[in-house]
């Protein structure tokens, strides 16, 4: 990567070595959204549609986690996978698989922060009918998070931005390792503080891009099925 | 899905429901056998929402005892009721009938030709494919009762349903339910309109802040009145 290109020309001339990185930070992030919904839309759900003691502590919890300090979340995993860690003899640190781990930490209490929001609203709207027509507690679920799917997105949304946008935790528990676990907003950070300005504008131009552009194929898929679904 | 044994009738036995200190119903006692329309009347606030939504066990008496065709529990699927605004499913119209029948049990096969019966009895079959949550207030209406009735239900309960309707789609929905009760499923309707309890009633439960105050045929009750209060109310007065 020539340090005399300007931002536009790497991006123009398709760099390997950047697009690679591209390709990288879309993948963690892209998987630990992921495994993020796998995990936050059933909490959610579940947290929505039951009633419990201590349940407004875990809203709460929830909710005061979507701020989490990503910084502090990388400190977390650290500890956790590195090699005197609880969970070090798997040896994963400093890989791309714990920059997801960690990311997925970051987005589970958004995802489930704001789907429990949106799916406990349609409850209060469905309840009695759901009742009425005798749906059982899977088939509650079931048709909440079917019917909320398009408000879902929003929160997916969120989760991607979160994941995509923040740096404290990758570089972390990836190390910002060449070829490897660099991400585009390591690389940022990276060669920023080495003055190569142009390098970091040009991946800071991508993100947004990029950004913007699942924001807007995220948007027109939800108002497309809206009109369908009403 | 109906099965011979009935839910019918619906028997209460000096219920009464309290939320804190208030009495919403009072000691009632009322049983609803087959037949004609009952209309459940009287003002804002006597207790005509929380006597059906008792009958649908969607609330359970503070006191005094609800039996469905004898039994201590109502067997799913053989009640339906309606709400004062109708609970559109986020979906089609036709995805929100076939979702009560999906729910009801009917084999999945049977499913689309159901829904299309339902709906065309409520004359919103060319509507079918557009989102329920679309249509006008009196058009939800009608497709909640497709969704009620293709479940073929024993017993209907409906809670004021054309309210916040204009009078031709009250007519509509008031032909809908005359239809039900002629094909022998049993009405019982929260109103406070007397035109419409005239069209409708076969008998009349009058209720005034939580007491049943009056029991009658609709004729009985509308000519020969026993109490001041149903008295008052025929004629048109304020009954608060």
């Amino acid at each position: 990567m020539s340090d005399s290109l300007s931002a536009w020309e790497l991006i123009i001339s398709g760099d390997a070595t950047l697009y690679a990185i591209v390709r990288l930070s879309l993948a963690v992030s892209l998987s630990a959204v992921a495994i993020a919904v796998l995990v936050g839309l059933p909490l959610g759900a579940a947290v929505a549609l039951t009633r419990f003691r201590g349940r407004t502590a875990l809203i709460v919890l929830l909710n005061g986690f979507m701020g989490l300090p990503p910084v502090v979340v990388g400190l977390t995993v650290f500890l956790l996978l590195s090699r005197s860690g609880p969970l070090g003899v798997f040896g994963i640190l400093f890989t791309p698989l714990a920059m997801v781990i960690a990311q997925a930490l970051l987005v589970v209490p958004i995802i489930a922060s704001l789907s429990r929001q949106t799916i406990e609203d349609l409850w209060h709207e469905y309840r009695d009918e759901l009742t009425a027509m005798n749906v059982g507690a899977a088939g509650r679920m079931a048709t909440l998070l079917w019917d909320s799917r398009y408000s879902l997105l929003t929160a997916l949304l969120a989760g991607f931005g979160r994941a995509a946008a923040e740096v404290g935790t990758v570089m972390i528990v990836g190390g910002n390792i060449d070829g490897f676990t660099r991400t585009m907003t390591t690389t940022i950070a990276l060669e920023t503080s080495k003055g190569n300005l142009p390098l970091a504008m040009g991946l800071g131009l991508i993100l947004i891009t990029l950004i913007l552009m699942i924001n807007a194929a995220a948007w027109g898929v939800r108002v497309w099925s809206e009109q369908r679904a009403g | 899905m109906r099965d011979l044994s009935s839910d019918l009738p619906v028997r209460l036995e000096g219920v009464s429901l309290r939320a804190g200190a208030t009495t919403i119903l009072d000691r009632v006692d009322l049983s609803i056998a087959p037949g004609a329309p009952t209309l459940i009347v009287g003002p804002n606030g006597s207790g005509k929402t929380s006597l059906l939504r008792l009958c649908m066990g969607l609330a359970t008496p503070s006191e005094g005892r609800i039996s469905w065709g004898g039994r201590d529990a109502l067997r799913p699927g053989r009640l339906a009721m309606l709400f004062q605004r109708p609970v559109m499913l986020r979906r089609s119209v036709a995805d929100n009938v076939v979702y009560g029948l999906a729910k009801a049990g009917l084999p999945r096969k049977q499913r689309m030709a159901r829904m299309e019966e339902a709906l065309s009895r409520v004359g919103l079959l060319e509507l079918a494919s557009r989102p329920a949550r679309r249509l006008s207030g009196g058009e939800q209406q009608r497709v909640a009762l497709a969704r009620a009735l293709a479940r073929e239900p024993e017993l209907l309960l409906l809670d004021e349903p054309t309210a916040s309707l204009d009078p031709a789609a009250t007519r509509a929905v008031e032909e809908i339910i005359t239809m039900a009760s002629q094909s022998g499923i049993k009405v019982v309707m929260a109103s406070h309109d007397l035109g419409q309890v005239r069209r409708l009633a076969g008998e009349v439960v009058f209720l005034v802040r939580g007491r049943l105050c009056e029991r009658a045929g609709a004729s009985d009750f509308f000519d020969r009145p026993s109490t001041l209060e149903a008295a008052a109310f025929v004629r048109g007065d304020l009954v608060i």
